[in-house]
């Protein structure tokens, strides 16, 4: 059987996808002002959550945010990981931290690195603060915020993290 | 929320077909691999393409493969000529959701007899590149599915209290699960906890050996109406209840250990199928389990534990098939050891419909005549179970 051939199990076939974002109005102001090395979020008026990065809605009572609010550099870990698997492409070398984030003032967390710090000592309620690029290097991006580092603050109770003062 | 218990005509799976799962199915296109499985489930259940009234199938994002509406090719592969087809999409949970759309369509009276494929062939791209895209209002931290869900697990340990070597424990009772199930991808009949815990940390607190394989496969189901089920030669697998929910992937106060939609989705099921102890009265259940923590927080957000104490139940052995546990969990092996993505959430619940039909074999949980399949995805957010048994409803 000379004409029997080897299967063809695979073959490349590559892909590329470039997207257009249309970001809207509550990311656009929340792009607008990062450019401007200034984090802000929005609060829903019905239960005064704020949220960033704002989506222009609070998805828990279903109505437009309006009023923005801007927040400081500082944070507090809700949980975090730290990061071993080599992901190919992936800029950042392993191990690094991954945190929930939460921004003082906020009631939602986003995710960012945190450095500048012996990994083991990562935990959940540490205070950090956002150490931002260069200023010329700032474009719409949260990459202008290069990483977190830790605030020589005590520890956040954990039950106070991202909850409303009086509730 | 409306009364889901509408269900006019009582539905039952005739029919399972799986395929093997590995790493690569390198003999057989996708359209092949579909068919397999559907071949499968048609030879099980006697019956022919010919029988077949409508197909409903479900895999994960197009990304995964790389093919966009991979469904529009696969029609004359599922034998849909003529025929409605429907594709289902909750990202990891559309297996149990495709389900779910087969079961009601015939529970609706609008068909008699369909077949249901869910499938997934990840060695044709990249799933952790496909999960990890930039989006501009997030950093790109490139951290996968694992990234997403290691932070959460962290948290259930912190709040339970739990001892660190209950993600371990898990992963060894689901392989030395998989190794009694020839269709499993992973076969790791020695394993230890010894080797799990040794084995390299990818996402702190989870290890290599803690986390789902990458897989190829497929899974069909011929569901039909009570009629034709009672005219099967097999034991028909019983559809008692079936639940769907969703919430959105943030807001504030969002509860991620917890996740309410889950509880309201299991809450929904357990109150069409009668249970009232899940604990009790599911005599084994297919979990959606992909990385090994999360079967102590299922066993709290499904009931079959307090909050808290879901850990416990696993540490005692409850939820092993070889240490005689009473609620066997992934008896399969589960997605711990095969994860084809879009096919995991129907894996776990044509399994579930095989043990109450005693078609397991060698991971056979014995006497099992009411079972529990569960799948979640995206964030925790699509959730999709079913009850299925072994004794018609009244």
């Amino acid at each position: 059987m000379s004409e029997e051939k080897e299967m063809i199990t695979g073959m490349e076939a590559p892909m590329y996808l470039t997207y257009n974002f249309t970001a809207g109005g509550a990311t656009t102001r929340f792009l607008a002002e990062l450019r401007n090395g200034k984090l802000v979020g929005q609060e829903c008026p019905k239960c005064q959550h704020v949220y960033i990065p704002p989506r222009g809605s609070c998805a828990a009572c279903g109505v437009p945010t309006v009023r923005e609010v801007e927040l400081t550099n500082k944070a507090t870990v809700q949980s975090f990981t730290i990061v071993y698997i080599p992901i190919p492409n992936n800029p950042i070398k392993p191990p690094y931290v991954i945190a929930n984030l939460m921004a003082d003032g906020a009631h939602q967390s986003f995710l960012h690195l945190i450095s500048d710090v012996d990994n083991a000592d990562v935990r959940i309620g540490m205070r950090v603060e956002a150490i931002w690029k260069a200023e010329e290097e700032w474009t719409h991006a949260m990459e202008n915020i290069q990483y977190f580092r830790p605030l020589d603050e005590p520890d956040m109770p954990i039950d106070e993290i991202g909850r409303l003062k009086n509730a | 929320m409306s009364d889901n218990n509408k269900a006019g005509v009582l539905a039952a799976v005739v029919g399972v077909g799986q395929t093997k799962y590995q790493t690569k199915r390198g003999d057989v296109s996708i359209a092949g691999m579909v068919r397999e499985a559907a071949v499968n489930a048609l030879a099980d259940a006697e019956l022919t393409w010919d029988d077949i009234d409508a197909v409903v199938i479900g895999k994960a994002p197009d990304m995964f493969e790389g093919i966009v509406m991979p469904e529009l090719y696969l029609a004359d592969a599922l034998g849909c000529n003529g025929k409605p087809m429907m594709r289902v999409h909750t990202a990891g949970s559309v297996g149990g959701s495709t389900a779910i759309v087969a079961a009601t369509h015939v529970e609706s009276g609008v068909y008699d007899r369909v077949l249901t494929v869910s499938f997934e062939k990840q060695s044709e791209s990249n799933a952790m590149w496909a999960l990890s895209n930039p989006q501009p209002f997030s950093p790109h931290l490139n951290a996968g599915a694992g990234g997403y869900f290691a932070p959460i697990i962290r948290e259930y340990i912190r709040r339970s209290g739990a001892p660190l070597d209950v993600g371990i424990r898990v992963a060894t009772k689901d392989r030395i699960h998989g190794s009694k199930n020839p269709l499993a991808h992973l076969q790791l009949p020695d394993i230890t906890e010894e080797q799990v815990a040794e084995s390299p940390m990818l996402w702190d607190p989870l290890r290599f050996l803690e986390a789902c394989p990458s897989s190829d496969g497929a899974c069909a189901m011929v569901i039909v109406n009570e009629e034709l089920a009672d005219k099967a030669t097999k034991q028909p697998a019983w559809i008692r209840g079936t639940a769907m929910r969703s919430e959105p992937t943030m807001y504030a106060g969002r509860e991620e250990v917890n996740p309410q939609a889950g509880r309201d989705c299991a809450a929904d099921v357990y109150k069409q199928a009668g249970i009232t102890n899940p604990r009790e009265q599911i005599d084994c259940a297919e979990i959606y389990v992909p990385f090994s923590w999360y079967e102590p927080m299922w066993l709290e957000n499904l009931g079959f534990a307090e909050e808290g104490e879901g850990w416990k139940l696993t540490m005692e052995g409850v939820t092993s098939l070889h240490e005689g546990g009473d609620t066997p969990w992934n008896p399969s092996g589960g997605v711990l050891s095969s994860n084809p993505i879009g096919a995991s959430g129907m894996i776990r619940f044509a399994e579930a419909a095989q043990q109450v039909r005693g078609e397991c074999g060698d991971h056979q949980v014995p006497n099992a005549k009411t079972a529990m399949g569960h799948a979640y995805g995206g964030g925790a957010q699509f959730y999709a179970m079913w009850i299925v048994s072994s004794e018609k409803p009244e």
